[in-house]
């Protein structure tokens, strides 16, 4: 079964010819760059290349028909929450009134813009529960050294500099332990409990007063709700540390569980996750981040501000003294918050609950399905993912998780994330997400479930797979080796052109 | 049976001794686990190693280890053919594979590592 | 429930296959204390008026101003083909390329954006993409630390406010940033102060891992990159070049002048404004700093039937693989923006780049000439391509009055510097291949108004 089309293409540099490409702009007068000093001026030509209209419209509409993509099929990403990205939202975000504003216009010229930001905080702190949000940080990684360097300069507000450690547990998502480095701080890692979730006497022994925070994912990045949450957040602040929790997992538990109301200190929210704005093939996301009352005085500058008369405005610079500044320029991923903002009004409260249901149910009713054929390890009710291994098929047969995932893309699918969470052996990690039919659901459990018995009856059949893709398997080792990473037209000429 | 006259450490370096100077690597073990390596990074020469400190790192296409030196002493060579043929790691690991040689400041702390039999059972025992 | 397919009957089939009776069941591992209070947010809106709500929340910004404001963001003409393609599901709905066999299409463009770039900037290697300009200069200073291994940053005065901020934060972990003061007076007046510069480096208890300038500077002025170089590289400092991108077409390239790092805002490659992001942060470096740079990196290979492929590379510098050793956390980058960029590059051509270029300039000379006469001259005298800073008095209160007159009179320098009492009256315009001959008349108009103190009427 093909999934996409099979066209490959040659580079834009390859279709490139001397002379082609429209006019689409008149031409400037010809002294226009007279009053440039020699010495600035650029000598040789950047070598773009040169194409007509109708030659870059081909190009990249057979490009775009070599792509998997949530508008194709059902992508069952454990950790990525691949939900429907609504149409609306793209109409909203390129209203005219939206896309052309400049961010540095004054407040008075921008006040749609800024309400919608001052309402869509509102609506992120009430799901939360925490005390205000910023909607600065571009992704999720940037939220959360957002989190993490206001929790440094909480810290050292309160004269105390011996904190120097992040807690995480092992199953942890990668940018926590990195957002700690980037922030000065050496991590911690905590092996998690048999039952996947965190081991409190672990980080009871390692809480202490060099400890500056605990990154917790919950639910856990295995799909299970941290039970243990309640004590461990008490060990934490009587140990003088604050709680983050990694937001990436909020599709499970909107209006079920509001981490500042259990006591996280901090959060972040992954919009293009829970919100539902588009992956756009690696990004843009958002990562606003919520805090409690310990943080406030900390958040990124400049706050969006709401007047008595009901007019809105940017924190002037230097109006709150105690911001641990800016992570980034201007204000935000406006574009990305205004899909996200469509996304809240559209569903409303009680439909934000609707949507969690909905996926912790999917999620379940997968999971009970797929352990028709796969180990289960943490075989009790999950939240939105959960994670199969295929340990023991590897064990009958040798054939790897690795394996099985690009055989699932002969069925039609893209893979689940496998190999993640790091505690589980040859792992899946499965979110369907609420935006997925049943049928669907079956769908896809069932090729799971062909898979597994090819494994046992013609296991080169899944050790070469995928047979039915634009491309096999890929030379990674080559390209890590001898890096080529940018188009060069002697070296091109050696790899065999795509007619 | 990995090569009985080597040494091992837990994190699956190996090192051949021959009095004062030593060359070190890793096992066959480790560089399966990595799968392709694509890329070392080692010390230059003159630079210190204590036992058991990290002294470089080896990188495969999905996945990066440190290296820990088995003994203390002063790098003498970094093996410079890796630059080019990461490779040789994986084909030829106790060989054409070797990383770093060292001239030994303490050799009796041979006596800390495990020899062929122990190491054997440690990947055996998985 | 606006986009999920659940009926009443497939909820109940999937609860009677788990063999409960209702969702609550697969919630009470929640603890009773820890349960969440009611969502107090109101009730789904049906797309018919929340689309009625957008509308008149766009509707409460003006975009009928004249507009010659820059500063980072500039307004620039986007053929339609570009936001066309960008609308494919294939394109905006795709995951990150980590399965490559479906995901060519990703990541063949995003090759090609790294191509692209790179001849723009004239340097090797060049990342999928980073956040904006700010963060992208940010990484490229923390860069210079860990391949110097020293711990000293010098950021020039005249790069971007919001840049220098971003810095300040990204290196407030023990890392020591301090600022190279600006030619105060003279022809110089408002770019690096070239002496200074070497004074700070010749620090040697604190030797300098990287230097930082910006071409144009925030000031819209040339910069001496190529002496600014060779000061770095002499102290055994890199060179770290923030670059506005159409500007490459006709300015002498980072690669050209010996930068090491280049960093920016890809922003005026064909990215609406948009209240200040999802933007594009470039950031390219030479093949000696491949390993340090951060983000995602997408190179050629085969297949295994030899086919051409293209594949994300070095995957073991990211988070996800380095963890706490990672030289960055970045995940998510700005990709959908990079194939804007791509996209518009391929459009535009090297011939309409080096137009909107020049056209650019060709207008802002127009707009000084047309400014000088109406009384705002250019506060410095150091040649600029299309943006420069004008001497007008009560700047600010004047700012707020043209835009009664329906003249968005580009940045008040003394809000976003507000520390450089030589710019107290300063206001920071620019003109690009779109601003009109009438646009700029409007604004001296208005402007010649203002500063008489003449009543007009309003223009709008």
């Amino acid at each position: 079964m093909t999934v996409v089309g099979e066209q490959l293409q040659p580079t834009l540099f390859e279709r490139s010819r001397p002379g082609r490409g429209g006019d689409k702009i008149p031409h400037p007068p010809k002294d226009a760059l007279d009053r440039i000093p020699a010495g600035a001026r650029r000598v040789t030509p950047p070598a773009l290349p040169e194409l007509n209209e109708p030659e870059v419209v081909r190009h990249y509409v057979n490009l775009s028909q070599l792509n998997y993509a949530i508008d194709t099929g059902f992508y069952p990403l454990g950790s990525c929450t691949m939900k429907f990205n609504p149409k609306l939202n793209e109409w909203a975000a390129r209203l005219p009134g939206f896309a052309s504003l400049h961010p540095l216009a004054p407040d008075e010229v921008a006040q749609g813009t800024l309400q919608l930001l001052f309402e869509l905080e509102e609506w992120l702190a009430e799901i939360s529960g925490m005390r205000a949000v910023t909607l600065q940080p571009a992704a999720g990684a940037q939220g959360e050294l957002t989190g993490i360097l206001m929790i440094r300069a909480y810290h050292r507000g309160r004269g105390d500099t011996d904190r120097d450690e992040v807690l995480v547990p092992d199953s942890s998502h990668g940018t926590n332990p990195a957002t700690a480095s980037m922030a000065g701080f050496r991590t911690i890692t905590i092996p998690s409990a048999a039952d996947g979730g965190v081991d409190l006497d672990k980080f009871q022994a390692a809480l202490g007063p060099r400890t500056a925070a605990v990154m917790i994912t919950n639910p856990s990045t295995l799909g299970l709700f941290e039970k243990r949450i309640g004590d461990l957040l008490d060990l934490v602040h009587e140990a003088g540390a604050l709680a983050y929790m990694d937001g990436a997992n909020l599709n499970a538990i909107l209006g079920r569980f509001k981490p500042g109301e259990a006591g996280f200190d901090v959060m972040h929210f992954n919009v293009h996750k829970t919100f539902s704005t588009p992956h756009g093939g690696g990004g843009p996301g958002a990562g606003p981040v919520g805090v409690g009352e310990t943080l406030l005085p900390f958040l990124p500058s400049p706050r969006v501000l709401r007047a008595d008369d009901g007019t809105y405005r940017l924190e002037r610079l230097d109006e709150r003294p105690t911001s641990i500044g800016r992570l980034r320029s201007f204000v935000g991923n406006t574009g990305v918050l205004v899909r996200a903002y469509a996304y809240l009004r559209a569903h409303g409260g009680s439909g934000l609950k609707q949507v969690s249901d909905d996926a912790v149910l999917a999620a379940n009713y997968l999971r009970k399905r797929v352990g028709e054929a796969y180990d289960i390890p943490f075989d009790r009710a999950c939240k939105h993912e959960f994670v199969a291994s295929a340990a023991g098929i590897k064990k009958r047969t040798g054939v790897r998780t690795l394996d099985i995932a690009k055989r699932l893309i002969d069925h039609g699918y893209h893979p689940p994330t496998i190999y993640f969470p790091l505690t589980v052996e040859e792992g899946m990690l499965i979110e369907p997400t609420e935006t997925e039919s049943v049928e669907t659901l079956d769908a896809f459990a069932d090729a799971l479930i062909a898979i597994a018995r090819e494994c046992e009856t013609d296991p080169e059949l899944v050790r070469s797979a995928p047979h039915d893709a634009p491309v096999g398997r890929l030379d990674e080792a080559t390209a890590a080796r001898q890096p080529n990473l940018r188009w060069r037209p002697m070296a091109g000429a050696e790899m065999p052109c795509p007619d | 049976m990995v090569p009985t006259e080597l040494r091992y450490t837990k994190d699956h370096e190996w090192v051949r001794v021959d009095g004062d100077e030593a060359t070190v690597g890793i096992t066959e073990y480790a560089a399966g686990q990595l799968g392709d390596i694509v890329f070392v990074e080692l010390p230059p020469a003159g630079r210190g190693l204590a036992q058991f400190a990290a002294f470089g790192v080896v990188e495969s296409v999905k996945a990066v280890s440190d290296l820990f030196a088995p003994l203390t002493g002063e790098v003498t060579a970094a093996n410079d053919a890796l630059a080019g043929s990461p490779e040789l790691v994986n084909s030829d690991p106790y060989g054409e594979g070797w990383m770093v040689r060292l001239k030994l400041t303490a050799p009796d702390e041979v006596d800390e590592l495990l020899d062929a039999t122990a190491y054997d059972a440690l990947i055996a025992a998985g | 429930m606006p986009y999920g397919p659940h009926t009443a009957g497939d909820r109940e089939r999937m609860l009677a296959a788990l063999g409960i009776d209702s969702v609550d069941a697969l919630f009470a591992d929640i603890p009773e204390t820890l349960r969440a209070s009611r969502l107090d947010l109101p009730g789904p809106e049906p797309e018919l008026e929340l689309a009625g709500r957008l509308q008149a929340l766009a509707g409460r910004n003006r975009t009928d101003l004249a507009s010659f404001l820059g500063a980072g963001v500039y307004r620039h003409w986007t053929p339609p083909n570009v936001d066309q393609l960008l609308l494919r599901g294939e394109w905006y709905t795709a995951y990150t390329p980590y399965q490559p066999e479906i995901s060519q299409g990703t990541l063949q463009s995003i090759y090609e954006y790294e191509s692209l770039l790179a001849e723009l900037v004239d340097l090797d290697v060049v990342s999928a993409s980073h956040y904006d300009g700010a963060a992208a200069t940010a990484e490229a200073g923390l860069m210079t630390c860990r391949a110097t291994r020293r711990e000293r940053v010098l950021v020039s005065r005249a790069v971007h406010p919001h840049y220098r901020q971003t810095l300040k934060a990204y290196f407030g972990a023990g890392l020591e940033l301090d600022d190279i003061p600006l030619v105060a007076d003279g022809d110089g007046a408002g770019t690096t102060d070239l002496a200074a510069l070497e004074r700070l480096l010749a620090d040697g208890d604190r030797p300098v891992a990287g230097v930082i300038a910006g071409q144009p500077n925030f000031f819209g002025l040339l910069e001496p990159m190529a002496e600014i170089g060779r000061l770095a590289h002499a102290a055994g400092a890199l060179f770290v070049s923030v670059v506005e991108p159409v500007s490459l077409a006709v300015l002498a390239p980072p690669g050209a002048y010996g930068a090491d790092i280049a960093a920016g805002e890809g922003q005026p490659l064909g990215i609406a404004p948009q209240y200040g992001g999802p933007y594009l942060g470039i950031l390219a470096s030479t093949d000696a700093l491949v390993r340090q740079i951060p983000g995602r990196l997408v190179g050629m290979t085969t297949d295994v039937k030899g086919r051409r492929a293209y594949v994300m590379t070095l995957r073991a510098r990211e988070q996800d693989i380095r963890r706490d050793k990672a030289a960055s956390n970045i995940c998510t980058n700005q990709a959908l923006l990079a194939l804007a960029a791509s996209i518009y590059l391929a459009t535009i051509g090297p011939h309409g780049l080096r137009d909107v270029a020049a056209q650019g300039a060709a207008r802002a000379a127009r707009l000084e000439t047309a400014l000088a006469a109406a009384g705002a001259p250019r506060v410095h005298r150091a040649p600029y391509l299309n943006e420069f800073a004008v001497r007008v008095p009560d700047a600010r209160a004047v700012h707020r009055r043209l835009i009664d007159r329906g003249v968005l009179a580009g940045l008040v320098l003394g809000d976003i510097l507000p520390d450089e009492p030589s710019l107290a009256d300063a206001l920071l315009v620019c003109a690009t291949e779109v601003t009109t001959d009438d646009e700029i008349g409007r604004f001296a108009a208005a402007l010649a108004a203002e500063i008489a103190d003449t009543p007009l009427e309003a223009v709008r």
